[in-house]
């Protein structure tokens, strides 16, 4: 076999080894399949949702433009990594003073009251997404997912899933920077 | 005989499944035939291989129902994947836009067909005259 012939019939197998070790790359980073949210930069969608109750009155874009910084949770009480997150959110709001709004995702009341009587609920204001039209509006693909907005409405980060601890200065930095704007 | 109607079956399976999906629709033929035909080509954000067409989760329904209140309100087309592109990104649509982002991934399989199609001329034409000989 002369060398080229060599090289040609090496080809296919160099071309397969570059692709594995691509993919390899790739998927050891995780979270590659979402890709980032196409809000972000751009002013909170339009929504208004009603309540959940007296103490936790229902959200409206207008209430993200309020010149504070804000987290937006899109929570469900019957998903599990949004349970698992609350004590993160907690400590956001208890410790840091983060103020926290939730959607909450076709969910309802007295199952989210057996959670946060469980958990704890650390939402300043609770809107209810019953047909999911907010959901859309914000380019949800799953829950949970957090944003944080800007005091002028702006979305400036997307949390995909649920907050670990070691998520969490991350977000605070983010939500530095965005206060110093 | 009863293999094949078996096979049959089971092709026509899918079909059968996405008929029974929605229990409403649009009164009128062509706007419901629009609203189908945006349908196949949004992808189902939970289900991600799937388009809201073909998947039954909740959120499919959903996405399924705004588009039909879109195009019943007079929506084209266009509009109406524009506006889920603003919220989702290109990534909802399933098929790519071509873009200078996504030239190299539409060039891809021409590009891959002419490597192999050269490959098998080459080992073709050295093989041919020792046939010959």
């Amino acid at each position: 076999m002369s060398l080229g012939r060599k090289l040609l019939v090496g080809l296919p197998v160099l071309v397969l080894l570059a692709l594995v070790a691509v993919s390899f790359v790739y998927l050891g980073r995780g979270g590659s399949s979402v890709a980032p949210s196409a809000l972000i930069g751009q002013s909170a969608p339009q929504f208004d949702l009603a309540g959940y109750d007296a103490e936790h009155p229902g959200l409206s874009d207008v209430d993200l433009r309020q010149g504070s910084v804000t987290l937006v949770n899109v929570f469900g009480s019957w998903c599990v990594p949004c349970i698992a997150e609350l004590p993160q959110l907690r400590a956001l709001a208890e410790e840091h003073g983060v103020t926290i709004h939730a959607i909450a995702w076709k969910d309802k009341p007295e199952k989210m009251a057996q959670v946060f009587a469980e958990h704890g609920n650390p939402f300043r204001r609770i809107g209810m997404d019953n047909d999911g039209r907010a959901a859309i509006a914000w380019g949800i693909s799953g829950v949970p997912e957090t944003f944080v907005v800007a005091g002028d409405g702006t979305v400036l980060y997307r949390h995909l899933g649920d907050i670990r601890p070691e998520h969490i200065p991350v977000l605070l930095s983010v939500i530095a920077e965005a206060q110093k704007q | 005989m009863r293999r094949l109607a078996l096979f049959l079956g089971l092709l026509l399976w899918p079909a059968v499944a996405l008929a029974a999906f929605d229990a409403e629709t649009l009164p009128d033929p062509r706007q419901e035939e629009m609203a189908r035909a945006i349908m196949t080509e949004v992808r189902c954000l939970v289900c991600q291989g799937e388009s809201i067409a073909e998947s039954n989760a909740d959120y499919a329904a959903d996405l399924r129902r705004l588009v039909r209140e879109r195009v019943a309100a007079g929506d084209s087309p266009e509009n109406v994947k524009a506006y889920l592109v603003s919220r989702y990104g290109d990534w909802v649509l399933l098929k790519p836009p071509v873009k200078p982002e996504t030239y190299v991934l539409w060039a891809a399989p021409a590009l891959f067909l002419g490597l192999g199609l050269l490959l098998v001329w080459r080992i073709f034409r050295r093989r041919s005259p020792k046939e010959g000989a």
